[in-house]
This record gives C-alpha cells, sequence and structure tokens, in this order.
C-alpha cells in the first residue's frame, strides 16, 4: 500500500532512508523548515537552507520515486531575535513563488515566549497575505499544553485564515481535541519516547475517529525514526483495522489537506 | 477490539513497562543525593493509573504541563526537561 509521509525532515536523512522509505510505500513526503540544532548565524543561513529544500531535496528524493514538497518559514527557536527573524521573514514570499513549496510551516512556539507568539503572529500575516496553506508545530512536553492554547488563540485573531487550511501539528491526548473542535487539522507525531507512540497514535484514531487527521514521522536529527507510518500501518493491521481505514488515514486525508494547495498533486 | 484482544496484544508490554519503571525508581533510590522535581511528579501520577476516571493519558500529560496561561518574557533555553518546572506538587 502506498502512503504520504506528511512530515519528514530529509535533510537530515541518508539516501538509504529515501530508497528504504520508498521500498515500504512511501510515494510522497513533504518538509517543513525546521531549526537545525544550532542557530544559524545570519539569514543567509536561512536562504541557503530554503534553497536546498526547494531545489535539492526535490532532486534527491525523485531519484528514489518518491515526490517532494516543503514548507517554508522560520522556526520557533530562532524567533528569539526578532531583527533577524524579519529579515528572514522577508525573504519568505520569493520562496513561496517555488513550484513545491506548499505554505508556511512549520511555525508556532517553542518555549512559549513573547517574541516567539510575535513571530508567529506575523508568519500568520504572511500566510493570509499570500494565501498560504500553514502547518503549525506544538511545543514540546511539559510546554506543549499552554503552547498549543496560546496558539489557537493568535490563529483566532486572524479572521482571514480558514481553520481548515492550518494544521495543528503533534498533537497527544491532552491537546487533541483543542484543535479538532477549532476546526483545524491535527497531525500525529510518532516519536519512540518524546511524543506518540504508534499504539498511543493508534487510540486516539480509535477515540477521534479519521476526520481532519494524519500520521507522521516527523523524522529528523534527533531520536526518530523515518518508517514510523509503515509502523502504524502494521499496528492498525494488527488491531483488525481494514485496509480502507489504514489507507484513509496514510493516504487520502494528507491528500485532501495538501491539496488545498494547487501546488500539490498526487503522483501518477 | 474486547478486553482479551487488548491482553493479547498489550499486556506483555505493559508488563515489561511497569517492571522497567520499577527498576528505575529501585536505582534512584540506590542513588544519592535529592531527587527532582520531576520525580515527585511522576509519584503524584501514579495514582491517577488506580482510578476508574477515564483518560488517564490526558490527566497524566496534564499534570506534567505548565498550567500558567500567559506567555514568558523570553525563551532562556530551547529544551524541555518533561515536567514543568514550578511543579510544587499535587494541587499546583
Amino acid at each position: 500500500m502506498h502512503y504520504i509521509e506528511p512530515h519528514a525532515h530529509m535533510v537530515s536523512r541518508t539516501t538509504d532512508d529515501y530508497e528504504r522509505l520508498h521500498l515500504a510505500g512511501c510515494r510522497v513526503v513533504c518538509e517543513p523548515a525546521f531549526w537545525a540544532g544550532f542557530d544559524r548565524s545570519s539569514a543567509d543561513g536561512f536562504h541557503d537552507y530554503f534553497e536546498q529544500i526547494t531545489r535539492f531535496e526535490p532532486k534527491r528524493a525523485s531519484t528514489y520515486g518518491i515526490a517532494h514538497y516543503a514548507w517554508i518559514c522560520l522556526n520557533p527557536k530562532e524567533a528569539e531575535d526578532l531583527s533577524l527573524a524579519r529579515e528572514v521573514l522577508s525573504m519568505i514570499p520569493a520562496f513561496l513563488e517555488r513550484p513545491t513549496v506548499l505554505g508556511i510551516g512549520e511555525i508556532g512556539l517553542n518555549k512559549n515566549s513573547n517574541n516567539e507568539l510575535a513571530v508567529f503572529h506575523e508568519h500568520l500575516t504572511l500566510a493570509t497575505r499570500h494565501q498560504q496553506l500553514v502547518l503549525v508545530h506544538t511545543p514540546h512536553l511539559e510546554d506543549k499544553r499552554k503552547g498549543t492554547q496560546l496558539i489557537l488563540d493568535a490563529i483566532r485573531e486572524h479572521p482571514d485564515l480558514a481553520p481548515e487550511r492550518v494544521l495543528i501539528d503533534h498533537v497527544e491526548e491532552h491537546t487533541v481535541r483543542l484543535a479538532l473542535d477549532r476546526g483545524h487539522w491535527a497531525g500525529i507525531t510518532l516519536y519512540p519516547t518524546s511524543k506518540c507512540s504508534v499504539a498511543r497514535a493508534i487510540d486516539l484514531l480509535d477515540v477521534y475517529g479519521h476526520e481532519r487527521l494524519w500520521l507522521n514521522s516527523a523524522c529528523d536529527w534527533g531520536v526518530s525514526d523515518p518508517l514510523a507510518v509503515p509502523q502504524a500501518m502494521r499496528e492498525m493491521r494488527r488491531r483488525g483495522r481494514t485496509e480502507k481505514d489504514i489507507s484513509t488515514i496514510t493516504w487520502h486525508n494528507p491528500a485532501r489537506f495538501l491539496s488545498q494547495s494547487p501546488r500539490f498533486h498526487l503522483p501518477e | 477490539m474486547n478486553k482479551q484482544q487488548v491482553t493479547e496484544l498489550y499486556f506483555m508490554d505493559a508488563r515489561s513497562k511497569l517492571i522497567e519503571l520499577a527498576a528505575t525508581l529501585d536505582r534512584l533510590d540506590r542513588a544519592d543525593g535529592e531527587a527532582d522535581f520531576r520525580w515527585r511528579c511522576l509519584m503524584d501520577c501514579l495514582p491517577i493509573l488506580q482510578d476508574h476516571a477515564p483518560e488517564k493519558t490526558a490527566r497524566i500529560l496534564e499534570r506534567m504541563s505548565d498550567p500558567t496561561p500567559s506567555p514568558i518574557a523570553a525563551a532562556g533555553e530551547k529544551g524541555a526537561c518533561g515536567v514543568w518546572p514550578g511543579y510544587r506538587g499535587k494541587t499546583s
């Protein structure tokens, strides 16, 4: 069965991972802009990174039979320096014109600070002005519940942004309902320790159904597994879920959300 | 799934995780020094496992979370440690 990996930081992964993803049935990966594990020293660092995820990675992925799309933003971990953040934001509109860019993301909050929130608002304004989809990162661990609420309240201050064009990512048991109740999509991230296990992710599907939900691995340079989505597909089979259910969550749902961007096309 | 199916699929995994937790607490007992606030919060979560109310997972996650409503002045660090550093007990 083919599936879409809607959140993967492939710049951190090897070509072996592309090959394994393809063998496991992955036909599309979407790469949000994120933190490199260290703070970039200038806006030029972001420019080069945006070039990488909009030019080099699509080419590398296509070698392995996978379509690659990107999201562009300044991630919240680098939002404390407002002057640098605004310099980076000024570069974003040009990258939104690239043929494989789906929207603004992954924006959001990390430690729930005033500057992170200010930069989040500026990204939302940019998304509204350029009619872009939005992919939102919610904070880690003890900061997630508060950050999710701050994020949802901030989005509400941008009434021209349609809720169904915003995906709130990394939801867990204590935040999924908040996102869905506001009309947004929600992403469940499969991490070995710090987010949802495969079993918990399927529990969330048991409780909340399939509407406006997707699964992703968010594989990056940290503890993560690029094959987490196919592992979740196997777990669904172990629980007796139908192939149609599995396809809804791992192919049709991400395709529905992403197809709101005119740039997204399912592979033949 | 019925309860027997859940048991067949998940009991051994749950048993293993419970024993790992017990071993970690034994290790902590044997170690020198003071345990930090995260262990207090973790221990305060354990009764949730035994009550009869639903949504145990969400309630544990809530207990470990920052309960304050406003943004902080500045992000001094980037990481999270697993429990809100202001945690002082069940009522906080």
